[in-house]
C-alpha cells in the first residue's frame, strides 16, 4: 500500500501500462508481421511458383513455416465455422440430425488423403491459373483432417446442456442468438478446445501431403514446410530434413505455448461441474494476457458484439407453442417429406456407386482390395497390442507419481502433436541402407505418432485413480501381478480404451503415408490398403482411389461399430470410478 | 409492509383443471399431473408440497411456461400463459448459474435480454446485489462461492427483472441445514418488509416444516398421477416458531395427510401405497440396510415399537422423500403398520429386530415371498425351470405391461436387492440373469 502512495503521480501510467502490456504488444506486433509475410503472393499467378522454386536453404524456413502455420490456422478457423453451424443445425433439428450425424460419422472414418486427391482439381479450377486455387485445395485438405471431431464434440455438448441452465435461459427471455453465445457456445468450449488441439495434431500430419500436391499430371508445390520436406526427400538431403524437423518442433512449441496452453487454462472456467479446490492448469501466456489488458479488452469486445448483434437482430420471442396435436400433424408431414428426399438422394448415390462398381470393377479386384485391407488391419492390431504392452505399464508407473507425471504429460502431448511422418525419411533411409524388409519395418511408422494417445490417456487414468483405493490395496498387501490384475488395469481401463480408439483411427489414416515411402527415387513399399490408395493417388487413377477409400472406410466404420464402441461402453459401465 | 393481501382483487395467477401427460414408447400416455386447480393472490406465498414424482415441479414448469399443459387453463394477470411470461421468474434447486459469468453478469443477464440501456442495467443489477446481501462479490465467479452465496445470486437474478410472481423450485434443498435456515429467514424478512419487487410466491418443497414455516397456503400433492390431495391454510402469524404447539400440530396434520391410505385402494394387497397391483406394483428403490435401520430405530428407545413420523424424521434427520418410501416398504412387508402419522412395528418386525443375522434373513425371505407378488413370481419361475436360470428381460417384458421401461428397471433393481439379501434368488449383472445359485 505504501508503494502505491509513493508512485501516486505516475499511478495512471502504472495502471494503464503494465509490464505485461509491453510483452503483449511485442507479441501482437510480431503476429501482424507474420500475417503480412505469410499472405504475400497469394494472388500471384501459378507460374510464379515455377519462377521462384522452393529452396532447401534453411534461411527460407521461417517464411515457409509462417505460411504453413497460416494455412493451418485458416483451416482451423474454417473448421470452427463449420462446427458452429453444422453441429448446431444437427442439434436443433432432430430431422436434420438423422442425416447429418451418420454422415459425420462416415466422414470421420474416410482417410483424409482421399479428400486431397479428389478435390484438388475442383479447387484449382475455381481460381484458374492462380496460386490461390492451390492454396484453397491445401487448406481444404487440412480442414478435412480437423473438422469432423470438432463438430462431433460440439454436437455432443449441445445435446447435453444442463436442463436447469436451459430453463434459466428461457425463463429470463434470452433470444436464440443470445442463448447460443451466452449458454451453448460457452458450455461446449472446454470439449471443443481439446478437440481443436487434437485436430491441429491431425492437421500437421497431413500438411506434407497437402502442400506438395501431385495427382496424376497436376503437380503443385506451395511454399511451406511440407513441400520443403517433400523436396528434401526427393533430393535425399538429410540435413534439410533435420532442419525441417527442428523448425516444426519450434513452431509446435510456440503455438502450444502461445495458443493452446492459455486456451486450455482459460476455458477451465467454462466447465459446469464446479468442484472447489481444483486448480486450473497454469499458463504463463494466459497470465500475460490477463495482466495486460488484452484479454479483458477482447472479451469486452466479444460480449459487446454479441449484445449488439442480438439487439440488431429482430427480437424473435420464443416460438408460440401451438396445440400439441397440430404441431405433431405438421411435423409428421415434414418428416415424411424429409424421409422421401433423403431416400431419393441415397438411391441416386447408390446407383452411381453401383454403376461404377459394376462397370469398372472385377471380382478379382474386390478380392485384392479386401485382402490388402486385412493386411493393414493385421498391422494395426499388432501395433496397437505392442504399443499397449509397452505404454500401459509405463503410463501407470508415471501416473501414480504426480511429480513425474507433471513433467512427462506435456511431453507426451507434445509428441502426439508432432507430425511423426517428418521422421519417415530417416526410417526409409535406414531401411534402404540396411536392406530391411519393408513389409515388416515400415509398419512401426503407422503408430509412431499415434502411440502417444495411449500413453497420455493411461497417465491421466492412473493419476485419476482415487488415493484411497491405492491405500486400501497397500493395506491389504496386494502386490505383484495381483495388483496389476485387480487394481491398476481395471482402474485405467476406460482411459486406455479411449486412447486406443484414437490411436487405432490415427494408424489407419497413417497407413496411407506409412506403407509407401520415398527416399529420392528409391521407393519402399509394404503390401497393404494404404499403399494401394497412395499409389493410385500418384497415378491419378480415380477409380482405384475411390475403391481403396471406400474399402478403408468400410473397415474403419465396422471396426468402430463392432469392436471399439461395445468395448468402450463395457469399460465405461464396468470400470468407471465415480 | 408486506404486499397487501386483498382477496377481492383479481388473482395474479389462476390454474384451472391442469393436466400433463407424456407419450410412452408404446404410444400410450403417461399421466403425471391431473386436475390441478390453484389461485395465487397478491401478497401470498403458496406452497406445493409432495414427494418426488408427485408432479409439483412439473406444475411449476407449466406455470413458468417452460412446457405446455395437455389440458386445462393457465391464466396470468388475465391472459393465458404460452411460453415464458415476462413478470414470472424462477429460482432453481441447483442454482442454475452460468459458471462462465461473474455474479454481476449473472444477475444482469435477464436485464440484457430485455435490451435495457446500460446505465439502467447497472443501477438495477447493483441494487439487486445489494438487496440480497451480495455486495463485494460482484466480480466473483460462481465456483468461488459457497452454496448459500450461489443461491443468493439465484435470488438476485430472479428479483432483478422485477417479477410479479417468484417461482421457487426447492431453493433450499441443496444447502446444508444451517445455510438453508439463514436463507429462509433472510427471505422472509425481506418479504415481510415488502422490500422485494414481487407480489406473490409459489414455493415447491418436499420439506413439511419449510412449507408450514413459509407459506400462507399449502397444497399437498399425491402421486400416480400427481394431483392435489388437500389444501391447508396456514394462518399462524409471521415470524413463526417451529416449537410453537400449533406449528407442531399443523406439521403432524400434514404428515397424517401424506401417509393416509389412498381412498378406494383395496386393503390386504399391501402394495396399496405403490401404484399398480400384484406383480405389476411399482416398487421403490429402498435397500435392506435402510429397512433394518428404520426397524431397529423404531424398536429401540425412546420409541419402543411405535414412532411418531415427524419425530423420527427429525431424530434420524431424514427428509420425507427418504423416510416415506422406507416406512411404506416396511408396511408392504408387514414389518410395520402405518396409521395416523405413526409407524408401529408388527410381531414380524419385532421378531426381525431381536433375531441374529441368519434368522433375520429367514424372516425377511418369508415376508418377501408372502407379501411381494413379484418376488414370489420370480422364485416360482426359477423353481419350475430345470436349469434354475431366467433372463432379466423376461421379467422386464412382463412388468412393461403395467409400467414404463424406466419404472420397470427400478422395480427390478429393488427386487434384486431384497432377493439377494434374503438369499431367495441370485442375480448376475454381467449376463443379466436370475439364478438359484449361491455364489461360493
Amino acid at each position: 500500500m505504501l508503494r502505491a502512495h509513493r508512485t501516486h503521480h505516475f499511478g495512471f501510467i502504472r495502471e494503464f501500462v503494465t509490464r505485461w502490456d509491453a510483452l503483449a504488444l511485442v507479441v501482437v506486433l510480431a503476429l501482424v508481421v507474420f500475417l503480412a509475410e505469410a499472405s504475400r503472393g497469394l494472388l500471384a499467378p501459378l507460374s510464379q511458383l515455377d519462377a521462384t522454386p522452393l529452396s532447401l536453404n534453411p534461411a527460407h524456413l521461417p517464411e515457409y513455416a509462417a505460411r504453413t502455420t497460416l494455412r493451418m490456422f485458416t483451416a482451423l478457423a474454417l473448421s470452427l465455422v463449420f462446427t458452429l453451424s453444422y453441429a448446431t443445425w444437427a442439434a436443433k433439428s432432430p430431422r436434420a440430425a438423422r442425416v447429418l450425424i451418420p454422415l459425420l460419422d462416415i466422414l470421420q472414418s474416410v482417410p483424409i488423403l482421399g479428400f486431397i486427391s479428389i478435390t484438388v482439381v475442383f479447387f484449382m479450377s475455381l481460381v484458374p491459373g492462380r496460386v490461390l486455387g492451390a492454396e484453397f485445395a491445401a487448406i481444404f485438405a487440412i480442414f478435412t483432417s480437423q473438422a469432423w471431431n470438432m463438430a462431433f464434440s460440439f454436437y455432443q455438448s449441445l445435446r447435453t446442456v444442463p436442463t436447469e441452465l436451459a430453463e434459466a435461459a428461457a425463463c429470463f427471455h434470452l433470444t436464440p442468438w443470445m442463448r447460443f453465445w451466452q449458454l451453448e457456445v460457452p458450455f461446449g468450449l472446454p470439449a471443443l478446445t481439446w478437440n481443436m488441439m487434437m485436430s491441429m495434431s491431425g492437421g500437421w500430419f497431413f500438411v506434407v501431403a497437402a502442400e506438395s500436391i501431385s495427382v496424376g499430371h497436376t503437380s503443385v508445390a506451395l511454399p511451406g514446410v511440407g513441400s520443403y520436406i517433400a523436396l528434401a526427400i526427393a533430393q535425399r538431403n538429410l540435413h534439410a530434413v533435420g532442419w525441417a524437423i527442428t523448425t516444426m518442433a519450434v513452431v509446435i512449441l510456440v503455438y502450444d505455448q502461445l495458443l493452446f496452453r492459455p486456451l486450455i487454462s482459460w476455458v477451465d472456467r467454462f466447465r459446469v461441474e464446479q468442484e472447489p479446490g481444483t486448480e486450473p492448469p497454469a499458463s504463463w501466456a494466459l497470465t500475460m494476457m490477463r495482466r495486460s489488458h488484452l484479454i479483458g479488452g477482447l472479451t469486452t469486445m466479444f460480449y459487446a458484439a454479441v449484445r449488439w448483434t442480438s439487439w440488431a437482430l429482430p427480437s424473435r420471442p420464443a416460438p408460440q407453442p401451438r396445440s400439441a396435436a397440430a404441431r405433431e400433424r405438421s411435423s409428421r408431414g415434414w418428416d415424411a417429406l424429409w424421409l422421401i428426399v433423403a431416400l431419393l438422394l441415397a438411391a441416386l448415390a447408390l446407383r452411381r456407386l453401383a454403376l461404377m462398381l459394376i462397370e469398372q470393377t472385377s471380382l478379382a479386384e474386390l478380392r485384392e482390395v479386401g485382402t490388402l485391407g486385412l493386411l493393414t488391419l493385421a498391422r494395426v492390431v499388432v501395433l496397437i497390442a505392442l504399443a499397449s504392452l509397452v505404454w500401459v505399464p509405463i503410463g501407470v508407473w508415471i501416473g501414480l507419481r504426480p511429480r513425474v507425471a507433471q513433467v512427462v504429460q506435456p511431453i507426451a502431448q507434445f509428441l502426439a502433436a508432432f507430425p511423426a511422418n517428418l521422421l519417415f525419411p530417416l526410417a526409409v533411409y535406414l531401411i534402404v541402407a540396411g536392406h530391411l524388409s519393408p513389409n515388416l519395418w515400415l509398419s512401426p511408422l503407422m503408430i509412431l505418432g499415434t502411440q502417444w494417445y495411449i500413453l497420455f490417456n493411461v497417465i491421466a487414468g492412473a493419476s485419476a485413480m482415487p488415493a484411497e483405493l491405492r491405500r486400501a490395496a497397500l493395506n491389504l498387501r496386494v502386490s505383484g501381478w495381483l495388483w496389476w490384475r485387480r487394481v491398476a488395469l481395471p482402474g485405467v481401463m476406460p482411459y486406455f480404451v479411449t486412447g486406443a480408439i484414437t490411436a487405432s483411427g490415427g494408424s489407419w489414416n497413417a497407413s496411407i503415408v506409412a506403407e509407401l515411402a520415398n527416399w529420392g527415387s528409391t521407393q519402399v513399399r509394404a503390401h497393404g490398403l494404404g499403399a494401394y490408395i497412395a499409389s493410385a493417388t500418384v497415378a491419378g487413377d480415380y477409380h482405384h482411389i475411390v475403391l481403396g477409400i471406400a474399402t478403408m472406410c468400410l473397415f474403419v466404420v465396422s471396426i468402430n461399430r463392432w469392436f471399439w464402441r461395445p468395448l468402450y461402453y463395457y469399460a465405461e459401465r464396468r470400470y468407471r470410478l465415480s | 409492509m408486506p404486499p397487501s393481501t386483498d382477496m377481492n382483487a383479481a388473482p395474479l395467477l389462476r390454474v384451472k383443471g391442469i393436466a400433463k401427460s407424456f407419450p410412452k414408447p408404446d404410444g400410450q400416455e403417461l399421466l403425471v399431473l391431473e386436475g390441478v386447480n390453484l389461485q395465487l393472490a397478491a401478497g401470498q406465498i403458496v406452497g406445493l408440497l409432495g414427494r418426488s414424482g408427485s408432479g409439483k415441479s412439473t406444475l411449476l414448469r407449466l406455470i413458468a411456461g417452460l412446457t405446455e399443459p395437455s389440458h386445462g387453463e393457465l391464466n396470468y394477470l388475465g391472459s393465458p400463459v404460452d411460453g415464458p411470461a415476462a413478470g414470472i421468474s424462477m429460482v432453481f434447486q441447483s442454482f442454475a448459474l452460468f459458471p462462465w459469468l461473474t455474479v454481476y453478469e449473472n444477475v444482469a443477464l435477464g436485464l440484457e435480454a430485455q435490451r435495457l440501456p446500460r446505465a439502467e442495467i447497472r443501477t438495477r443489477t447493483l441494487a439487486a446485489i445489494d438487496l440480497i446481501g451480495l455486495d463485494g462479490f460482484e466480480s466473483a465467479y460462481p465456483r468461488e462461492l459457497s452454496g448459500g452465496m450461489r443461491q443468493r445470486v439465484g435470488f438476485a437474478r430472479a428479483l432483478v427483472v422485477h417479477p410479479n410472481i417468484l417461482l421457487m423450485d426447492e431453493p433450499f434443498s441443496a444447502l446444508d441445514v444451517l445455510t438453508a435456515e439463514t436463507l429462509r429467514t433472510d427471505f422472509l424478512d425481506l418479504w415481510s418488509e415488502g422490500r422485494m419487487p414481487i407480489k406473490g410466491v409459489i414455493l415447491v418443497t418436499h420439506n413439511i416444516e419449510e412449507a408450514v414455516l413459509m407459506c400462507d397456503r399449502v397444497l399437498v400433492f399425491g402421486s400416480n398421477p400427481g394431483r392435489v390431495l388437500s389444501e391447508i391454510e396456514v394462518t399462524l402469524p409471521q415470524p413463526r416458531d417451529r416449537l410453537d404447539p400449533s406449528f407442531r400440530e399443523l406439521v403432524e396434520k400434514i404428515y397424517v395427510e401424506m401417509t393416509a391410505r389412498t381412498v378406494g385402494a383395496q386393503a390386504g394387497a399391501r402394495t396399496e401405497f405403490f401404484p399398480g397391483q400384484g406383480i405389476g406394483s411399482v416398487l421403490p428403490h429402498v435397500s435392506s440396510n435402510e429397512l433394518s435401520g428404520l426397524l431397529e430405530a423404531v424398536a429401540a428407545a425412546p420409541y419402543n415399537g411405535s414412532a411418531d413420523l415427524p419425530k423420527i424424521a427429525t431424530g434420524l434427520q431424514m427428509e420425507i422423500d427418504e423416510l416415506f418410501p422406507v416406512a411404506e416398504t416396511l408396511q408392504m412387508l408387514r414389518f410395520a403398520e402405518l396409521e395416523g402419522g405413526d409407524l408401529k412395528l408388527t410381531e414380524a418386525g419385532l421378531a426381525f429386530c431381536n433375531a441374529a443375522q441368519d434368522e433375520r434373513k429367514r424372516i425377511f425371505a418369508r415376508q418377501l415371498l408372502t407379501y411381494v407378488p413379484l418376488a414370489a413370481h420370480i422364485r416360482r419361475v426359477l423353481d419350475e425351470r430345470t436349469s434354475h436360470v431366467a433372463r432379466k428381460s423376461r421379467f422386464i417384458d412382463e412388468l412393461e405391461d403395467f409400467m414404463t421401461e424406466e419404472t420397470a428397471e427400478q422395480t427390478l433393481r429393488a427386487i434384486v436387492g431384497w432377493g439377494r439379501y434374503a438369499e431367495v434368488f441370485a442375480y448376475e449383472d454381467e449376463s443379466a440373469r436370475f439364478t438359484l445359485e449361491n455364489p461360493a
